[in-house]
């Protein structure tokens, strides 16, 4: 193990991340903010989703350090009584959940379908890019309201509350596959033409066994980077949506359902309930994406800087 | 006394569809519109024997079709026409999976050794994966200590079997991509300019690698090359190719010593000899034909000195002289050149 690690603080990887500022902020940032999220049941104050510790008295009280403020509640409360900071850890748990898991459905089907798009090519290849480019020409946003509202229609809202994080992962997946897909075939069109490609056919290996462990092991790296920017955008997407009335209820708030439903309040006062969330949306959005700048800049090797 | 044959190719024709999509194909002339194909014909029915033992040589320009012939033999394209045997064996039309027993036999060494190593393998994976997928048998200690034995032969301590190919020198991956070929134990091996990326110096090596594997091995090499030293030192028969067509065949020695084809007298006019006065090359009018638009009748008649109307309109057949070798010219068969 500890050569492993002594390899890897050796790598051009390693040493280009300390020498960069950027991505060590942005690294630690998002680190804070995952850990905080993820284990928001432990540190949280409070708890949103408990219905009988919530007092609608407490309703928009002010952050702590301005006048009629509350000790017990740090960053103020929104229009139920609900603690903000502890709703916005909770909420972003649910943001940071959806986008990851989105962009895993997205990467999956981008993978496989642009690593059968490049490697057989011909008619297939033809017929699943004209799929994606259909796909690519209706925004996210457009076909997930769409769906979302056959969905509300058909189940009740009942049931998509119940079911909502699943579904907002499925739609923001199905929606933005393509990216990957794309990226996924120009890599697999460069592979397959080097000889290593044919010299694994001459010994034998079936399409699937050289489509897997052959030729997507080396383009990893463009599949890499998009992913950073990729949940990036899932998140905004949710964010989008939930904003729209169209994601996260306001019983399980995501970080956009709590922008959205501060909304209302901003005019009357309480600005705290949309702001506070908004920065954290904007903060980890922000270094999720100086992170994937960064690595492709370390990935790709004709963009080193001098 | 005739030799045992352990490859033998009949006629093999490959054209490579290069027109498109359709909308590529549309063509507009003279008021009507119609699709039209092109293709690169880069074999036009060749036919080759070789024998157990032997290194084979194939030289040529580049784009004579020499390295589609070997990727042809292999299975990597299908012929369009044509038959090959192995041991007697049609390989030519099989599935993959009754291919597999003929995989272990026939290998391939490649031209490009920092492209033919997965960059992301270390050795021992690359030279494990093949033998553990056609002998899944084996236990790992077997596969390791072959692995090893292997890695000796070919000069590549093996102590390194966990390095990636990037950490090594191009010499030294050759040797790594020749072992990953002997891995299987095969008995042909298509070699597709296994030295023409390399240094010099180091050419020698892999050469004298290759010669010691087919001693110790019994091995037939087909021996894709254009370097005509490299042929006259280790190879006992050579075919010349142009333009898809097997224009000479026969021993190396008599083919050096005495070529017949218009164009191998040519090429072998290019080889510089040691102690020789003046330029004696036979200069060549023209350029190579695009195979996408084949000359009518001997691929050859545009640039040869010697052509006649029979060679614009009659394709020549290979015609067998007194000295064992094969010509493919009409100025040859009617005693012209």
């Amino acid at each position: 193990m500890s050569t492993k690690w002594q390899q890897f603080k050796n790598s051009y990887f390693f040493h280009s991340f300390i020498h960069d500022k950027v991505a060590i902020v942005s690294f630690v940032v998002l680190v804070m903010l995952v850990v905080c999220s993820f284990s928001a049941p432990i540190i949280a104050p409070h708890d949103p989703y408990d219905t009988t510790t919530i007092d609608v008295l407490d309703a928009e009280t002010p952050p702590i350090w301005m006048e009629g403020g509350n000790p017990n509640f740090l960053l103020g409360t929104d229009a139920q009584g609900r603690d903000i900071l502890s709703t916005m850890l909770y909420g972003m748990r649910v943001s940071l959940l959806i986008g990851l898991g989105a962009v895993f459905l997205q990467a999956f089907l981008g993978v496989v379908i642009g690593l059968i798009a490049g490697y057989f090519g011909g008619k297939l290849d033809s017929l699943l890019m004209r799929l994606a480019d259909v796909q690519l020409s209706f925004s996210t946003l457009m076909v997930a309201i769409f769906i979302s509202a056959i969905f509300q229609a058909f189940f009740g809202i009942n049931k998509y509350e119940e079911l909502a994080v699943p579904f907002l992962i499925i739609v923001i997946g199905l929606a933005e596959w393509p990216q990957y897909a794309r990226t996924v075939r120009a890599s697999v069109l460069a592979e397959k033409k080097k000889e290593y490609v044919e010299a694994a056919k001459v010994i034998g290996f079936g399409s699937g066994r050289i489509m897997w462990k052959h030729i997507l092991p080396n383009t990893l790296s463009p599949i890499l980077v998009i992913s950073t920017i990729q949940v990036a955008n899932a998140i905004m997407s949710e964010a989008a949506l939930s904003f729209l009335g169209l994601g996260m209820p306001v019983t399980k708030p995501s970080l956009g359902s709590l922008i959205n439903s501060g909304f209302e309040y901003i005019f009357s006062g309480s600005w705290w309930i949309t702001i506070f969330p908004g920065i954290l949306l904007v903060i980890l959005i922000l270094v999720i994406n100086l992170l994937g700048d960064w690595l492709r800049d370390v990935l790709n090797p004709k963009l080193y800087k001098g | 006394m005739q030799k045992e044959q352990i490859l033998e190719v009949q006629n093999v024709v490959k054209h490579f569809d290069i027109s498109g999509g359709i909308l590529d194909q549309l063509r507009f002339n003279k008021g009507k519109i119609y699709l039209e194909k092109k293709t690169v014909k880069a074999l036009n029915g060749v036919s080759l024997t070789i024998n157990k033992g032997e290194t084979f040589s194939v030289v040529g320009e580049s784009g004579c079709g020499k390295s589609t012939l070997g990727r042809t033999i292999l299975g990597l394209y299908p012929p369009n026409k044509g038959q090959i045997f192995f041991k007697g064996n049609r390989i030519d039309n099989l599935s993959p999976k009754k291919m597999l027993p003929f995989r272990t036999k026939m290998q391939m060494i490649f031209q490009d050794p920092y492209a033919s190593l997965n960059p992301r393998k270390t050795v021992r994976t690359t030279l494990e994966e093949p033998i553990r997928f056609h002998q899944p048998s084996l236990s790992k200690k077997e596969i390791k200590e072959k692995v090893e034995e292997i890695m000796a032969q070919v000069g590549v301590d093996p102590g390194w079997a966990d390095r990636y190919p990037h950490e090594f020198s191009g010499g030294q991956r050759q040797r790594i991509s020749i072992a990953r070929a002997l891995m299987v134990d095969p008995e042909f091996i298509v070699a597709d300019e296994p030295i023409s990326a390399l240094d010099v110096s180091i050419q020698a090596q892999i050469l004298n690698l290759l010669m010691e594997a087919q001693e110790k091995r019994n091995l037939s090499y087909l021996f894709i090359t254009h370097d005509l030293s490299v042929v006259e030192h280790i190879s006992s028969r050579v075919a010349v190719m142009y333009l898809g067509r097997i224009c000479e065949m026969g021993p190396t020695e008599n083919l050096f010593d005495s070529p017949r084809h218009p164009y191998t007298q040519a090429l072998l006019s290019a080889i510089p000899k040691l102690g020789e006065t003046g330029l004696k090359h036979i200069k060549l009018k023209g350029e190579v034909p695009t195979p996408i638009h084949l000359p009518s009748g001997c691929v050859f008649h545009l640039r040869c000195p010697h052509a006649n109307e029979r060679c614009k309109k009659e394709i020549p057949e290979l015609i067998t002289l007194d000295n064992q070798t094969q010509v493919a010219c009409h100025g040859v068969e009617e005693k012209r050149i």
